[in-house]
């Protein structure tokens, strides 16, 4: 389903700060991947420039979802091709709100895919539904795009538009970073409601604790801007136990 | 040699052979007096710096670009005016003066307290100096306008909505009382008109809500807005511009009596070398009243905003509330705004506002919403949507700022099929 060959990068303005130094991974349909590391190790980074932000260079390598090359379309190509970007801090819109915002998505990324947009009437009821799995209320559905949510809020939010959206493959950045016990629970069963057969996952934590939600069939290890080392659950285990120097010393 | 002729006195000179010139003639003389004393301004006048003006002469077209009248659909009492005349048959004139006091081509007694009562009184501080040709060339030219008095306590069932068509590089003037706790509302729009003048009194109590859509100008257009603000009263003014290739709306509020309200709030879209200008003076000599400005530009391609705000308060205009912000966002590298904000206070015991900032969209906020599916102009427009909408806020009636709105959305998706 993804497929990352070989991927450099380095910021756009500034060549000298490489930052993505060869990263190789296969996301495969009906799976998930989780990908811990240090912090800086670059993981923020690969969620980017997957999804096409601004200010970093890709220098080498590729990226295909689903067969297609996706580092050459824009960030809306990519999500109409059905990438989904969980951000690790959701962007406050001021003046925009919330509901209008999902709806033009929803209704561009159909329109981009060659299908009918989604009438007023069928979009308010299955965001009701949805806003209420994930407990969110709708006095915050009115409110402008993650202007005054909280930190969990926001979480839930992100998870929220997942959830409209339905992506082919996600990518969460630390999304359960901020959240409350109830809150990870709520977040981890959307999450798992979405999980299929047609769906992949790459789950960015630094934390056993999601994973314990979100059961992961592969984890990754990221350091210094390469996956260092892949292995199945128990390997996030081990960096719960007894953190990445054993790891990545072993991996140096 | 032939001494350099001034085409301005020659079409003066011409118009006051006319019938029109006759009703207020030494208000006229004495308007085109001023102008004449320094004719047009140049870049070296202090309030002209970024707006050149000095080749507009009394033949400058006023062609229309092809935006609908957004007021088309209101339901109000339209008085259309076509190369700078009443058209009677499309007017409502017989309709309004069922419930307001109409002036005929002689005036009326009313507007003694109005006509050249707020333009030739003399403002003081620093502006005093300021030219204001338009606002004099419009009252020496003016051939036709509105005069009318809504009388005390009344509440105008609809708006009135001045409509100005035409080729001619009309003069089209409008007087206006509103009496103690009346309230109305009043439109412009239309690229018909060289030069606008406008001198509204909103009496103690009463309210006027004035909304201005500048979107049809292809040329030039020049606004002077005069009002005085009585106690209790309330005054709003909001007016979209786009596009224009040289726009200038002046404002200048008093607020004259205890505890009134002064709003002024615009939206300017620029694209192409238009260049829009608004400059709002607002002076408070009565204590404890409001005022705010409120100013979203949005400036693509080598546009020009510029905006020019002044609050001054009077020694005695304790416990004003000023606030103004100006701000831009540029959608191109060429693009610009000039900000000069003046605060000019001589009250002791106020709070007073300002702040003006320029930059482009915010990038992490167009990435979000693109990460989501929209595409870039889409999100570009929901982003200077909300950013314009500020000033919209500053509108009184929904429907209203709705039609606003609509304007926004219409010129944001002719410049994304552009
Ligand atoms: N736009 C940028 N400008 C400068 N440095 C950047 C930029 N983006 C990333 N970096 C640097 O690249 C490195 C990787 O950052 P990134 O955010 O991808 O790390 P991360 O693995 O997500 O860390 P964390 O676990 O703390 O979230 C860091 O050293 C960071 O400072
Ligand atoms: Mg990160």
């Amino acid at each position: 389903m993804l497929k990352i060959e070989n991927l450099h990068c380095q910021l756009e303005d500034d060549a000298d700060t490489k930052i993505l130094k060869g990263v190789d991974l296969k996301v495969e349909a009906g799976k998930v991947h989780a990908i811990m590391g240090p912090n800086g190790s670059g993981k923020s980074t690969l969620s980017y420039v997957l999804s096409g932000r601004d200010g970093y260079e890709v220098t080498d390598g590729s990226a295909t979802l689903l067969g297609e090359d996706i580092l050459d379309m824009e960030p809306d190509e990519r999500a109409a091709a059905g990438l989904f970007l969980a951000f690790q801090y959701p962007v406050e819109i001021p003046g925009v709100g919330n509901m209008i915002f999902l709806r033009t998505a929803l209704n561009a990324q159909r329109k981009a895919r060659g299908e009918e947009e989604m009438g007023a009437p069928e979009f308010l009821k299955l965001v009701r539904e949805k806003a209420k799995e994930l407990d969110i209320s709708p006095d915050m559905m009115k409110r402008p795009v993650n202007v005054g949510f909280s930190g969990g809020e926001k979480k839930r939010n992100e998870i929220l538009q997942m959830s409209l959206l339905q992506p082919k493959l996600c990518i969460l950045d630390e999304t359960d970073s901020g959240l409350d016990v109830d809150a990870m629970k709520l977040v981890s069963k959307g999450v798992n409601a979405l999980r299929d057969e047609g769906r992949g996952f790459l789950v960015i934590t630094h934390y056993q604790r999601l994973l314990d939600h979100i059961k992961p069939d592969v984890v990754h290890i990221m350091a210094a801007g390469r996956i260092v080392q892949t292995g199945g659950p128990e390997l996030a285990l081990e960096v719960e136990k007894n953190g990445y120097a054993d790891i990545l010393g072993a991996a140096a | 040699m032939d001494a350099p002729t001034n085409p301005w006195r020659d079409a003066f000179e011409a118009f006051k052979a006319s019938d029109a010139a006759q009703m207020g003639a030494s208000a006229r003389d004495a308007a085109f007096a001023r102008f004449d004393a320094h004719g047009m301004p140049s870049k070296r006048d202090e309030y002209w710096k970024y707006t050149p003006v000095r080749d507009v002469t009394p033949e400058t077209p006023v062609p229309a670009n092809n935006a609908a009248d957004a007021f088309a659909d209101v339901d109000a009492y339209r008085f259309v005016f076509v190369d700078g005349h009443l058209d009677a048959a499309r007017s409502d004139r017989d309709a309004l003066a069922k419930v307001a006091d109409v002036a005929g081509e002689k005036g009326a007694p009313w507007m003694d307290g109005v006509f050249n009562a707020l333009q030739a009184k003399p403002i003081i501080g620093a502006q005093q100096q300021v030219e204001r040709p338009f606002a004099d060339l419009n009252l020496a030219l003016f051939s036709d306008g509105l005069a009318v008095r809504i009388p005390a306590g009344a509440a105008l069932d609809k708006p009135i909505h001045l409509r100005y068509e035409g080729n001619r590089p009309a003069h089209l003037r409008l007087e206006m009382l509103v009496e103690k706790g009346a309230s109305a509302t009043l439109l412009e729009s239309g690229a018909g008109a060289l030069t606008t003048g406008a001198e509204v009194v909103v009496e103690d109590g009463a309210t006027l809500n004035h909304l201005r859509a500048q979107t049809e100008v292809a040329d030039k257009q020049f606004t002077a807005l005069y009002a005085k603000i009585g106690a209790e009263a309330q005054f709003k003014t909001f007016t979209l511009a786009a596009d224009g290739a040289l726009i200038r709306n002046e404002t200048q509020i008093t607020m004259a009596g205890e505890n009134g309200n002064g709003h002024i709030a615009a939206g300017v879209m620029g694209r192409g070398k238009a260049l829009i200008d608004n400059t709002v003076y607002i002076s408070h000599e009565a204590a404890h009243c409001e005022s705010r400005q409120v100013v979203k530009n949005v400036m693509d391609d080598e546009s020009k905003a510029v905006f020019q705000g002044k609050i001054y308060v009077k020694k005695d205009a304790q416990k004003t509330d000023g606030y103004q912000i100006s701000q831009s966002v540029l959608l191109s590298e060429g693009a610009e705004f000039n900000a000069k904000p003046e605060l000019e206070i001589y009250a002791d015991d106020v709070m007073c506002s300002h702040g003006s900032t320029t930059g482009a969209l915010d990038e992490t906020a167009l990435f979000y919403l693109r990460s989501r599916g929209v595409p870039l102009k889409e999100a570009e427009a929901m982003l200077v949507a909300a950013f314009v909408d500020e000033a919209i806020l500053e509108i009184a009636d929904e429907g209203l700022q709705n039609i606003i709105r609509k304007a926004v959305d219409a010129w944001m998706a002719e410049r994304a099929a552009g």
